[in-house]
């Protein structure tokens, strides 16, 4: 790979240009914007006048901030958590499907990116309203018991629907929902790697399945599985159409005070910082990550 | 039931822009074929930038038919979502269609240009009310499209009585999960401040205090807090009573017998949608023609007669069938209606003051 980097320099550079383009200009460019505006304040209606101000940073972390962060943390932490509880089974079954049904599985995970986030998460309401699907069903089920129960003289009471959607249950359900593929592909990823003889050899040696699952499977996947947690954890951090369609009155989380700042609010400059507030803990979480994959590698090699 | 999701002036749309980040800026000229250039030196082309489910049916076409204009409507969901697509520059529009407050912004930031009266003969068939309102003196810079009025939108068979009082949704346990509360952070403070038996402008800081509590208090009763789309949450039984504008519940109302509104006795917000020509508009002229035609009793009325909102002309209104003009829905009592008031655009910090209260009570 070094070699042919070496000979084909000219060719890598001339690859090189439009995606480094792309990147400077439609992603640093536009940040760096935004950076530059957290240390900014109104100086009118339409305009920011950039002037070294830490107001920004200073309001941002007021105890009412942090407290919304803090929250979205632990909704995302659950969702993530709940992400590789309910991935792990699917990414083990996928890697021991056989061939052609993997191919299936695999089209099944990627199928939801097909349609649209928003056309997901309404439809995702249509099935947990008061009057959904679930409700509906629900009831047609309790009707029907309870009918039954009538001939033995103990009808039910009336049904009483669930409360399914507007509440916390329901952000970290949707969150769950669109978060999940994200986690299953890189446990598959770490999985499909995975040298079968080794679960063999614990299986033969007189490990039971429990133990070979908890001492060599899950070992193994330790990459797949901080990778999967990381892809989950952070777009959870900082969703927003979730929580602004499924919650309830108390489901605020910090992406929908940024997206207001940058809306109704109209105060761009402290946006941009709790937009960078937010950034700045992300790339912490990333570097944690870093220094624990080096930590692994080196006391493995 | 669950698929209800019909469209509504700003419901559905709000979402996808949402989905799409709120901003985009791309231009709305485009390379559309260029059309002849009109008796008045404008190319034949007006740009209309308004809100979806806003216009009526044939609207569009019998401009074109009497002024050879051809008009190409773009659709905004929110107020914001315009406003951010003016700010960097007018991209092509001709006419707009924000709210007073947002006709105060737009000015204040210098985005407007004035109207010149003198082409706009029709304005003369406004109601006296609308001719000369507090957020645009003299109708400078903005003639009338509609109004709205905020008020409770509710289920008849799961109420006990008419719940007009803000009470019901604001300070009130009788209704329990069963609430829904618009969202807005302006109209949220200002109608708690209204409740409190306070004017909806210049709110003393500590009634702001006193509002953002009692919402807290009431947040255990209160099912959603929702954006304007609570007409679909009543229709889709997921509330019972809901702050919402009569307009959109006007439409609903029509598909469920069910359903009904009321103005709380303590008085509510007015809000007035707006036609209004943004600076930089590419032709001028036209947009005054469009204006003075949209004015027009006939060409009113074939509008109002689609969207159901109230009109504020006089001549459009005489010519509307009986069943939208002795709607109460539509036109709420008069006696009410003397206790509404419009909100006014009270500067960024104000703004500022409001979303951070509103943030306090989401995420109290």
């Amino acid at each position: 790979m070094d070699e042919s980097w070496e000979k084909a320099k000219a060719v890598f550079a001339t690859l090189g240009v439009a995606p480094v383009a792309w990147l400077v200009g439609f992603f640093l460019l536009p940040l760096a914007i935004i950076w530059g505006y957290s240390f900014g304040e109104n100086s009118s209606l339409t305009e920011i006048s950039v002037n070294g101000t830490l107001s920004n940073y200073v309001h941002a972390i007021k105890p009412l901030y942090l407290g919304i962060i803090l929250k979205s943390f632990w909704f995302a932490a659950l969702t993530t958590v709940l992400c590789l509880i309910v991935g792990f089974p699917v990414a083990i079954a996928i890697t021991f499907a056989s061939p052609r049904t993997k191919g299936w599985l695999l089209m099944l995970i990627m199928l939801p990116f097909w349609t649209n986030l928003l056309i997901r998460t309404y439809a995702l309401m249509a099935v947990l309203r008061t009057e959904g699907y679930v409700n509906t069903g629900l009831g047609v089920v309790w009707s029907a018991l309870s009918h039954l129960l009538a001939l033995f003289g103990h009808p039910l009471g009336p049904f009483h629907p669930l409360d399914l959607l507007y509440n916390n249950f329901a952000v970290v359900f949707g969150l769950v929902y669109v978060q999940l593929p994200f986690m299953v592909l890189p446990l598959y990823a770490a999985l499909d790697r995975l040298d079968r003889s080794l679960i063999e050899a614990s299986l033969d040696l007189g490990a039971g399945q429990l133990t070979t699952f908890r001492r060599v499977v899950v070992p193994l996947a330790i990459p797949g599985i901080i990778s999967g947690a990381l892809v989950t954890l952070i777009p959870s951090i900082g969703a927003y159409l979730t929580p602004d369609l499924l919650g309830g009155p108390s489901s605020l989380m910090i992406a929908n005070v940024i997206e207001r700042q940058f809306k109704t609010a109209n105060d761009w400059p402290f946006g941009a910082a709790l937009s960078f507030l937010l950034m700045y803990m992300t790339f912490l979480a990333i570097a944690v990550q870093a220094i624990v994959t080096r930590n692994r590698t080196r006391r493995r090699g | 039931m669950a698929s209800r999701l019909t469209r509504s002036r700003r419901s559905l749309l709000a979402g996808l822009g949402a989905a799409a980040a709120g901003l985009s800026f791309s231009a709305v000229e485009g390379c559309a074929a260029k059309r002849p250039i009109g008796p008045n030196g404008e190319e034949l082309r007006l740009n209309l930038y308004n809100w979806d489910t806003y216009i009526g049916d044939t609207t569009l076409d019998d401009f074109k038919r009497t002024t050879g204009v051809e008009v190409k409507m773009s659709l905004f969901s929110t107020n914001d979502e315009l406003f951010a697509k003016l700010k960097a520059g007018n991209p092509g529009f001709d006419v707009i269609v924000p709210s007073n407050e947002y006709v105060t912004r737009f000015r204040i930031a210098g985005l407007l240009e004035s109207l010149d009266h003198a082409k706009i003969p029709n304005s003369a068939n406004l109601l006296p009310a609308f001719q000369n309102p507090p957020f645009d003196p003299g109708r400078r810079y903005s003639m009338p499209y509609t109004w709205l009025v905020l008020g409770i939108g509710y289920r008849k068979s799961r109420v006990d009585s008419v719940p007009d009082s803000w009470k019901w949704v604001m300070d009130s346990d009788r209704y329990k999960g069963r609430i829904g509360v618009f969202s807005e952070a302006d109209d949220m403070i200002e109608l708690g401040a209204k409740y409190m038996g306070h004017s909806v402008r210049n709110i003393p800081l500590d009634v702001i205090d006193q509002v953002a509590k009692m919402y807290i208090r009431q947040k255990p009763n209160i099912k959603i807090f929702h954006h304007d789309e609570g007409q679909d949450l009543l229709a889709a039984g997921d509330v019972d009573l809901i702050m919402e504008y009569n307009g959109d519940v006007a439409q609903k109302m029509l598909e469920d017998p069910d359903l009904d509104f009321v103005v709380p006795r303590e008085g509510s917000i007015i809000n007035s949608d707006c036609l209004c020509i943004p600076k930089g508009a590419p032709r001028p002229d036209n947009a005054h023609r469009f204006i003075n035609f949209i004015l027009d009793a006939r060409n009113g009325a074939a509008i109002y007669r689609k969207i159901k909102y109230p009109t504020p002309n006089a001549a459009a209104l005489a010519l509307m069938p009986p069943d939208y003009r002795n709607n109460s829905v539509i036109f709420p009592p008069p006696e009410v209606m003397a206790r509404c008031e419009y909100a006014d655009f009270e500067g960024l910090d104000r703004a500022h003051l409001f979303d951070e209260t509103v943030t306090r009570i989401f995420a109290a």
